[in-house]
């Protein structure tokens, strides 16, 4: 028998765990002013993350989705796209929402029970969240197939989880994408757990970038927590997709240190030894390092960074909280462009039975 | 009632070495909802296993497994996922037996939360019974109290063909009832009466029994007598027992959280009126969902028929 095909798969870190360079910088990084908006960013995201958790905890917040420890695959891609590309979030991604422009009050909003949060001041081509696994691989396919009908030089990137890569749908993607070199990206944000099911028990693969193989499209795997590597292999990716290139699989390896989500205990199903491992190489611990080691940072930059970080926050839960209650009309005025005739009659009646305003 | 499904689960697995449970954190876990909890740790991996996250797999996987002598009990983590898995509900799990003249057949049972009223994120609070009863060859039952849950869970498993058993989530936690573990089953394609009552029949199913079930309260403090009957299977429909009611009371109402356009409520509605039109002293009503996307959980309760809703639609019939 004679080798038809092999594969190899590659892993891309450039800031190890306590911030030392373990891979040459890239371009951007060498601007120290660039690394501390992201940082800034990635400090942001948590800060607001864990209000959130505690709106939720409170009362004030329905379910919720902590983003904790992701933060720097969510800034290196937030950073790698440019505004005009589209993103097709799962329902985690806000790092990468916030750098793009959605506004916090917005993410409260939605995950508060109102569909106006989804309806983006700022980027207004991204996807809404996406809740039902995997199904938004697709639609970035489609808006790439869209950009690429249109000859408009933008791309598409989809985010997926580890445990939506067992969905057809995944693979259906990658396989349409790689068919017709469509200028899109798929990162694969590889946090170890789906809910309770460990990666190792939805696959036998040894990397979830291998699975770009089979459809025929470069793969490649980046430490996670490595904002500086997350950054350089998507912005690679969606430069050569954006001159024609096709697409990409990119595997973001972190972990999730929060439960799935606040409905969720974790502690049912994971040893806290493993978390406790986590804690000590996650991505803003690395950066922060790294910028106290290049002397640009400090403790008194730091106090004053979260200070700023929680103004913003506490100014964005004040701002959703005081929003009113939606009106039942709410349910009727945005299903279709206008509303059918039989459904006027249920708008009323809607009306007529409105329970009273309520706070949260 | 979550608690009297894990119950039945239990007694079934350990009385039928072939029942399986599957599905998406059923294992460690125990179930979203802990309906599985503790199961893993009582019968093994491979008796209760976690699939990968994806729901054309467990049911796909369930027709492999249900034609080459296993009973999987499967679970859909909310009825707003169920979607991947309709290909292999609706082309093969009911077509088996039809199919191959009964020499396959599908023994599953597909459990999935049903309905809204508990604060979920989108597509965690869906209502689509229709779409699954409109599908020949499979069956729809939906408990409304824990011991119907147990008894029609313990039923669903021992039938030799495909259930969906959809579980109201706002009763998982909401409803508890002293629940005997005998292993006695509730029958299958039957209604049950939970009210008797002479002026009105009112049909509902799932949660709406609670609002149902207030109002018929409060009616009865106004002279109206309303009997209450829970569909329980929804497909098939037991309409000898409404048509009984009907010509007993000479008025219908119908009761479901979900849309109107199209539902179960309809297909009610068009049996008695194909055959019992004469015994009725007044239009059919119908209380239900609005035809609109069921919105995200700040207007879920402006979505669901509340029990005004339900006094008016009753009084409406009952005037002269």
């Amino acid at each position: 028998m004679k080798l038809v095909a092999e594969f190899k798969i590659h892993h891309r870190q450039v800031l190890g765990p306590g911030g030392d360079l373990v891979a040459a910088l890239p371009e951007f990084a060498r601007d120290s002013g660039e690394i501390l908006r992201m940082y800034r960013a990635m400090t942001q995201v948590r800060v607001f993350d864990a209000k959130a958790v505690n709106l939720q905890r409170t009362g004030q917040l329905g379910t919720y989705p902590s983003c904790l420890g992701h933060e720097a695959a969510h800034i290196g891609i937030g950073a790698a796209m440019r505004a005009e590309d589209v993103l097709a979030p799962v329902y985690r991604e806000f790092g990468t929402q916030l750098w793009r422009g959605v506004t916090m009050t917005e993410i409260l909003t939605y995950w508060g029970g109102d569909e106006c949060g989804n309806d983006f001041a700022v980027p207004r081509d991204d996807f809404a969240w996406c809740v039902p696994i995997a199904t938004q691989t697709l639609h970035a396919a489609g808006a790439a197939m869209a950009f690429k009908v249109r000859k408009e030089p933008r791309c598409a990137l989809a985010y997926i989880g580890d445990g939506g890569t067992s969905e057809g749908t995944f693979y259906e993607a990658l396989n349409l994408a790689g068919a017709r070199a469509l200028p899109v990206v798929f990162v694969i944000v590889n946090n170890g757990w789906a809910i309770s099911v460990p990666v190792a028990a939805q696959t036998a693969a040894q990397t979830l970038a291998q699975k770009a193989v089979a459809a025929g499209i470069p793969g490649v795997q980046v430490d996670g927590n490595d904002v500086f590597a997350v950054r350089d292999v998507v912005g690679e990716a969606l430069e050569r997709a954006r001159r024609g290139g096709g697409p990409a699989l990119i595997e973001a390896l972190t972990y999730r240190l929060s439960d799935h989500t606040t409905a969720d205990d974790a502690s049912r199903y994971r040893c806290a030894q493993e978390v406790k491992d986590a804690w000590k190489v996650e991505p803003l611990l690395r950066i922060r390092s790294f910028l106290v080691n290049a002397g640009v940072w400090d403790d008194a930059k730091e106090q004053a960074l979260l200070e700023e970080c929680a103004v913003k926050v506490d100014a964005a839960v004040s701002e959703y909280l005081a929003r009113p209650k939606p009106v039942t009309d709410a349910m009727f005025d945005h299903l279709f462009a206008s509303l059918p005739a039989h459904l006027h009659e249920q708008r009323r009646l809607a009306r007529k039975y409105a329970s009273k305003p309520s706070g949260h | 009632m979550v608690e009297a499904i894990a119950l039945a689960h239990g007694w079934e697995m350990q009385h039928d070495v072939n029942v399986v449970v599957i599905g998406q954190d059923v294992g460690a876990n125990g179930g979203v909802f802990r309906a599985t909890a503790g199961l893993q740790e009582r019968f093994g991996v491979d008796r209760v296993q976690d699939t990968p996250l994806a729901e054309a797999t467990i049911a796909g996987m369930s027709v492999g497994m249900a034609t080459h002598g296993l009973k999987p009990v499967a679970e859909i983590q909310f009825m707003g996922f169920l979607y991947p898995a309709l290909d292999q509900i609706v082309n093969h799990m009911s077509r088996m037996r039809n199919r191959t003249r009964g020499r396959l057949s599908c023994p599953v049972v597909i459990r999935m939360p049903h309905g809204g009223g508990i604060h979920a994120p989108e597509h965690h609070s869906e209502s689509t019974e229709t779409m699954l009863c409109h599908i020949p060859g499979i069956r729809v039952v939906c408990p409304s109290s824990p011991a119907r849950a147990y008894g029609l869970l313990l039923a669903a498993i021992r039938d030799p063909d495909p259930v969906m058993f959809l579980e109201p989530v706002r009763l998982y936690r909401a409803m508890r009832q002293e629940v005997n573990d005998d292993g006695r089953a509730l029958p299958l394609d039957v209604c049950f009466i939970l009210r008797e009552g002479s002026d009105v029949t009112i049909v509902t199913w799932g949660a709406m029994t609670i609002e149902t079930l207030r109002a018929a309260t409060l009616l009865g403090e106004r002279g109206i007598s309303a009997e209450v009957i829970d569909l329980a299977t929804l497909s098939p429909i037991d309409i000898e027992t409404i048509l009984a009611s009907v010509a007993k009371t000479g008025r219908l109402v119908i009761v479901h959280e979900a849309a109107r356009n199209v539902g179960v409520g309809a297909e009610i509605a068009a049996l008695v009126a194909e055959r019992g039109l004469y015994d009725l002293q007044a239009p059919i009503q119908r209380v239900a969902g609005f035809d609109t996307i069921m919105p995200l959980f700040k207007l879920e309760h402006d979505y669901i028929p509340g029990v005004q809703r339900i006094i008016d639609a009753v009084e409406l019939t009952c005037a002269d």
